[in-house]
């Protein structure tokens, strides 16, 4: 298969928190591929090392060993590729979605989204033009001035889903972006990531504890201690 | 969009206290800025309204702001003789502290020639002295009416004229009264002291056996002339006739002995140096104490800011924000905050300046400079808060 099909590629992946006796191997081994649209979840007990999965391939925390190719870009090869703008991309090719919205206090609905935009070097009339869009698309359009603290948990979660297409990436990681919000709102949120999975041909990993809220996945990984122990192909 | 403008707007009560806080700070160092240049100010003014080239004070004295100077009146006549000079005028010059109305008025009082000059720069209400005796004229700052009397000595004094704002070195309101009148208060002994004196010298010559009682009684007179003669002055300043040579004259008037003559620049230095450095240093330190307590309150609230924005700073850099998104956050908070406490403090100033009890000057180039400095402040002070911002990682924006 072509190389470039692939929107994330992981093979052998490791990540070793502290060194000598208290090193602690939180992903061990990791080999996978996932492909554009796709919807995976990562289901786990807490500690297993879910979050490590994702952040490492999120270019937020350097695997140890092993690869990490992102929408065909090598981007780790024991070790960071060296001369990569990690932060570019991050803006570019990803979208992250937290457990808590993680929106920034001080700026309403609209900018919210709009922060994504502007840093990735839309004008602040494209990016309002966009982020608008977004929200509106999102049944947010009567939101957009509200502050995050004047919007429900699922409102301020859907913000953030907002916030993470807002730049169209290839791969969207979302650690327990239902694990503040009620069951109904869960679901939502969920019914909402596998619509834009489809829609918009982004990989989507999503992290979980509840096996409720995998319903419709394409592929399930079970991981414990570290490793991806079982993989359900739907 | 801005995001510092939006964190600002959104936690505004806070950063407008902290502004007015520093508002009121930097207020207090641009008053002391004009305060300093206000003694400058204060400290020339007689120099500066007295328009003499030179002034002649007693030897071996820094003359009559610096210390006691005492010479004869007449020494003026021969002043006048030295060619080159246009103009000798006599000034007398004391500090005089009295009850008025239950409370101490300090005023500086000049005596001067009313036929030569020194007197009131300016009459801005009544009229100048006319009189020989008995009149004054009163600077704005005595806050007296024209009409009003007071008692100086042993005589009363009646306003006739209020002058400008004319103060003595040290910023006492100033007062102008004839010559003669100013020498009375100075040095005339009330009635009983000079019967004293007269019947002390009296008795003295009386024990000399070999003089007549006619020549003593002569003695007596001449001797009691002598102490009870009130023609001393403080200085005498004199104006040189176009193309005079400073220089020249001034060596002519030392070479007489007992007297000094100043130029207006070595009283310049006498006024500044000698009298103002130690206010200078103490205004100055002052003013690098209260700016230090500007930059650490600057600091501590750039910093604890920064630390209640750790998590939107771990998200900004998590998708994907450049360094300087963050830092220019940071950054312009400093300096927005730092630029209106400026305008705060220098609103203040500008509308409290004339109530001050002592004169501030504010002159463009300090307030400039300050405005520098705030600057500069500003940038340094939010160094604490970037550095912690750039060490924040990423990671923490995930979980709680
Ligand atoms: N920064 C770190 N330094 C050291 N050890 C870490 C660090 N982050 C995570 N770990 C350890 O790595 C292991 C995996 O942690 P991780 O956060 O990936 O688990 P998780 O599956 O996301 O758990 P949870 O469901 O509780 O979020 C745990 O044992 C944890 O203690
Ligand atoms: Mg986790």
């Amino acid at each position: 298969m072509d190389k470039s099909m692939y929107a994330i590629e992981v093979d052998k992946l490791t990540k070793i928190y502290g060194k000598g006796e208290t090193a602690v191997t939180a992903i061990a081994d990791a080999t996978f591929q996932i492909k554009p649209g796709e919807l995976v979840a990562i289901l786990g007990p807490s500690g297993s090392g879910k979050t490590t999965l994702l952040t490492s391939i999120g270019l937020i925390n350097e695997p140890t060993h092993g690869k990490v190719v992102i929408d065909g870009a090598m981007v780790a090869d024991e070790g960071w590729t060296p001369g990569l703008d990690l932060k570019r991309l991050r803006r570019e090719k990803l979208g992250f979605i937290f457990q808590h919205h993680n929106l920034i206090p001080f700026l309403n609905a609209l900018e919210n989204v709009m922060v994504a935009l502007e840093i990735n070097h839309l004008s602040g009339a494209e990016a309002k033009n966009r982020a608008t869009e977004l929200l509106i698309s999102l049944k947010l359009g009567h939101r957009l001035n509200n502050y995050p603290t004047a919007l429900s948990g699922g409102e301020a979660q859907r913000v953030a889903i907002a916030r993470a297409l807002a730049n169209k990436p290839k791969v969207i990681l979302a650690d327990e972006p239902t694990a503040a919000l009620d069951t109904e709102n869960g679901k939502n949120v969920m019914d909402l990531l596998k619509k834009l999975a489809v829609e918009n041909h982004s990989a989507i990993l999503v992290v979980t504890h509840d096996h409720r809220m995998v319903e419709g996945f394409d592929r399930i990984f079970q991981v414990s201690d570290g490793r991806i122990t079982s993989e359900v192909c739907n | 969009m801005n995001l510092a403008i939006r964190d600002i707007r959104y936690h505004r009560g806070r950063f407008i206290l902290t502004s007015i806080g520093l508002g009121l700070l930097l207020g207090v160092v641009m008053s002391m800025g004009g305060i300093y240049r206000g003694l400058f100010a204060d400290a020339l003014t007689i120099l500066n309204i007295t328009k003499a080239d030179i002034w002649v004070v007693q030897q071996d004295t820094n003359g009559p702001f610096a210390e006691n100077s005492r010479i004869p009146e007449d020494i003026k006549y021969r002043i006048k003789a030295v060619p080159g000079v246009a103009e000798a005028s006599p000034l007398s010059f004391q500090t005089i502290q009295i009850d008025r109305m239950g409370k101490p008025l300090r005023f500086f009082l000049i005596g001067y020639d009313l036929n030569g000059f020194g007197g009131p720069p300016v009459i801005m209400a009544g009229r100048n002295i006319r009189q020989k005796h008995y009149e004054m004229v009163v600077a704005k700052g005595m806050k007296m009416e024209i009409g009003e009397k007071i008692r100086l000595g042993l005589h009363e004094y009646t306003v006739v004229g209020i002058t400008g704002k004319v103060v003595s070195s040290s910023g006492d309101p100033a007062a102008f009264v004839s010559l003669s009148d100013a020498q009375d208060i100075q040095f005339k002994k009330d009635n009983d002291a000079i019967r004293n004196d007269r019947e002390r010298i009296g008795a003295n010559l009386a024990g000399i056996q070999s003089l007549s009682p006619v020549q003593a009684k002569f003695l007596q007179k001449n001797i009691s002339g002598i102490t009870e003669s009130t023609h001393t002055v403080n200085t005498v300043v004199a104006r040189l006739a176009p193309g005079a040579n400073l220089n020249e004259i001034q060596e002519r008037i030392r070479r007489w002995n007992h007297f000094k003559p100043l130029s207006v620049e070595e009283q310049t230095k006498i006024l500044t140096k000698g009298m103002i450095e130690k206010a200078r240093m103490q205004l100055g330190l002052f003013r690098i104490i209260l700016l230090v307590i500007s930059a650490v309150i600057i600091s501590l609230i750039i910093y604890t800011s920064t630390l209640d924005k750790i998590k939107v700073i771990a998200t900004l850099k998590l998708i994907g924000s450049q360094n300087r998104v963050i830092v220019g956050m940071i950054l312009q908070q400093s300096l927005l905050m730092g630029v209106i406490a400026y305008g705060i403090g220098y609103v203040l100033i500008l509308s409290t300046y004339e109530k001050f009890p002592r004169r501030i000057v504010l002159e463009p180039f300090d307030l400039q400079m300050l405005f520098v400095i705030v600057v500069a402040i500003c940038m340094i002070a939010s160094f604490v808060g970037i550095r912690k911002a750039l060490k924040v990682e990423p990671a923490e924006a995930l979980g709680g």
